[in-house]
């Protein structure tokens, strides 16, 4: 446990002091809300609440694309080779890379929140406390991803190669830019089966439906169940050397830690409740604003 | 009772210095990857307080040795055992007991020199005194240096303090030296040298002869994945047909076969105006020589004698320069 904080204090230190980081995890994230809710939001607060839970979802996911390429960057740099020597162990080293990846991102998640409140006029948070959970759940399995990513790819080029590829599909096909609502039927029956699906409705509910933390179980359940598994097998496949080679039985592996989300995916695509209540959020936020009474 | 049985099966598991047996053994070391064999049945014992040398080209196996000992690697056949432990089994306890630099490795660029010592010191469970530390590894400057803006010799300087801090039963420097400029060539073997003083077992392996002839007790000459020599750099040279090299300048010229028929000599060419001459009794030849110029009213005006080096071993046994 002492070397996992001492790790994640120093991964901590290490991200503050390197600018890229600064720019792709505060700026970007931010300079992506203004454009994204100031477009879509239309200075409606239902709509604002609506259009935030993608943009939180974008700041969760980018965890995946920063931890995977520093992980891969130290193994071929050697980095990893030096601290194999000393007596830490792989799940201590990949913990303090979530932990240290959920203290870093929730200042911008804040930030986020603070702007829609204040500067979108954003009237309220609906159920905070829960979507604050999902974030933390989101923010674990989007980073055990990317530890699994780093464990299955040999270099920098190839990470960068598979993490385009989920990131657009990420980003197209699950309702992260276009409300899910608006995406044709099949790619709907698609999104059911992505991750970040889950975590976009759920903060939609959570945030516009003002749901319970009971009624998000399912995302929380799922997300959890990914993070757990895809954390599991990254530290049994874990490489710390780049020639190690890389078994047929860590892409296994890294297929099996999505198994929550293809069983989720067929019970939605099977009953739709998924579909149906994303529609029924995004007419809400269509319907013209009450006249107020005098 | 179970507390007691455990207790017990760690103490047996720990480095007891008491022990005499050697602090690394290696036997019938093998290991190939694919087709390329790297260790062929390599053995060797390395006793306590003792600074051994793996000498050998490029590609010779001395870094999968060494990789092997520190449980980086696995060995394919043969046995090792390092400090009372077979690496491959042997988890934390085992790498508290060693320490090592390793051929090629880093730090991330933006930690600072203090910061890497006091975060290794700590995955180690021990307090030390990392002002001490830095000042003995001429780091006190630097250490609020990133590691990214260090010279080579300064992070070579820095592996070496890493390595040390949780002062290691057996220290493995796989190329300290590698790639660095003669300046900081020099430090290192200071330091190497202080770590000798101080009996400190050590595993070096180097391609560069006065490395190994200059820092270690015994030195194993590798080569293509065997060990084809064995001994003290001095023992090694003595088993060593090679032939010494005396050159002479004369303040009259002296015909070669002249000089050939002196007491040991084997070879005589004249070069830039000196004589070189190969002799296997040099202090025969020295004595017939000065003997010949004073009977015929000569004079020696220099005089330079270079013993066999490892570098003529290695060419005895291999027929190959040591970088060819």
């Amino acid at each position: 446990m002492n070397n996992t904080l001492s790790l994640t204090e120093f991964r901590i230190r290490l991200a503050w002091r390197n600018r890229l980081f600064i720019f792709f995890s505060l700026v970007v994230p931010l300079a992506y809300m203004f454009f994204y809710v100031g477009v879509f939001g239309r200075g409606s607060p239902l709509a604002v609440s609506f259009m935030l839970a993608p943009v939180l979802a974008l700041t969760v996911m980018g965890s995946f694309w920063g931890l995977s390429m520093q992980l891969v960057m130290f193994r071929e740099q050697g980095i990893l080779r030096r601290f194999r020597l000393a007596p830490i162990g792989a799940a201590p080293l990949l913990a303090s890379s979530l932990l240290s990846n959920y203290i870093l991102l929730m200042p911008t998640i804040l930030i986020q929140l603070a702007l829609a409140r204040w500067f979108f006029r954003m009237q309220e948070f609906g159920n905070l406390p829960a979507a604050l959970l999902l974030i933390s759940a989101g923010s674990v399995t989007f980073a055990a991803f990317g530890l699994m990513i780093a464990s299955i790819t040999g270099s920098m080029q190839e990470t960068a190669v598979i993490n385009n590829a989920i990131w657009f599909i990420f980003l197209f096909l699950s309702g992260a830019t276009i409300p899910l609502p608006m995406l044709p039927g099949w790619v709907q029956g698609v999104a059911a089966f992505l991750p970040p699906t889950y975590l976009i409705t759920g903060l939609q509910q959570a945030m516009l439906g003002n749901a319970p933390v009971l009624q998000i179980g399912p995302e929380l359940l799922v997300l959890a169940g990914s993070a757990a598994a895809a954390f599991y097998f990254s530290v049994q496949v874990f490489r710390w050397e780049p020639e190690a080679p890389i078994r047929p039985r860590a892409r296994l592996l890294a297929c099996a830690a999505l198994i929550p989300f293809l069983l989720l995916g067929l019970y939605e695509n099977i009953t739709g409740h998924r579909r149906e209540g994303a529609a029924v959020m995004y007419r809400q936020i269509q319907r013209p604003p009450e006249p107020q009474s005098r | 009772m179970f507390h007691i049985l455990r207790s017990e099966f760690r103490v047996s598991l720990c480095y007891n210095p008491a022990v005499p047996e050697p602090i690394v053994q290696v036997s019938s070391l093998s290991k190939s990857y694919g087709p390329v064999e790297a260790i062929r049945s390599v053995s060797f014992e390395i006793s306590e307080g003792e600074v051994f040398g793996l000498l050998g080209p490029n590609g010779a196996g001395k870094t999968s040795t060494v990789e092997i000992l520190e449980g980086m690697r696995t060995a394919d056949s043969g046995s090792v055992r390092v400090c009372g432990f077979d690496p491959q089994m042997a988890g934390a306890e085992f790498q508290r007991s060693i320490g090592a630099v390793l051929q090629a490795t880093a730090l991330p660029e933006k930690i600072l020199v203090d910061e890497a010592l006091e975060m290794f010191c700590g995955f180690y469970g021990r307090r030390v005194d990392t002002a001490a530390l830095l000042a003995r590894f001429g780091l006190t400057e630097k250490r609020k240096t990133f590691y990214g803006a260090l010279s080579g010799g300064q992070k070579q300087r820095l592996a070496l303090a890493l390595a040390l801090a949780h002062q290691p039963h057996m220290l493995f420097l796989d190329e300290p030296t590698a790639g660095l400029d003669p300046q900081a060539r020099r430090e290192i073997y200071t330091i190497v040298e202080e770590l000798r003083a101080e009996k400190k077992t050590l595993l070096l392996t180097t391609h560069y002869i006065e490395e190994a002839e200059r820092l270690c007790d015994r030195v194993a000459i590798m080569d293509h994945g065997r060990v084809i020599a064995l001994g003290t750099p001095r023992e090694l040279k003595a088993r060593s047909a090679g032939t010494s090299r005396i050159e002479v300048r004369l303040s009259q010229p002296e015909s070669e076969a002249t000089l050939l028929k002196l007491d040991g000599v084997s070879e005589c060419l004249r070069a830039n105006g000196a004589y070189v001459l190969r002799s296997t009794r040099p202090p025969q030849t020295i004595v017939a020589l000065v003997k010949y110029l004073e009977t015929f009213g000569n004079e020696l005006q220099s005089l330079e004698v270079a013993s066999p080096s490892l570098e003529d071993v290695f060419i005895e046994l291999t027929g190959r320069r040591l970088r060819d």
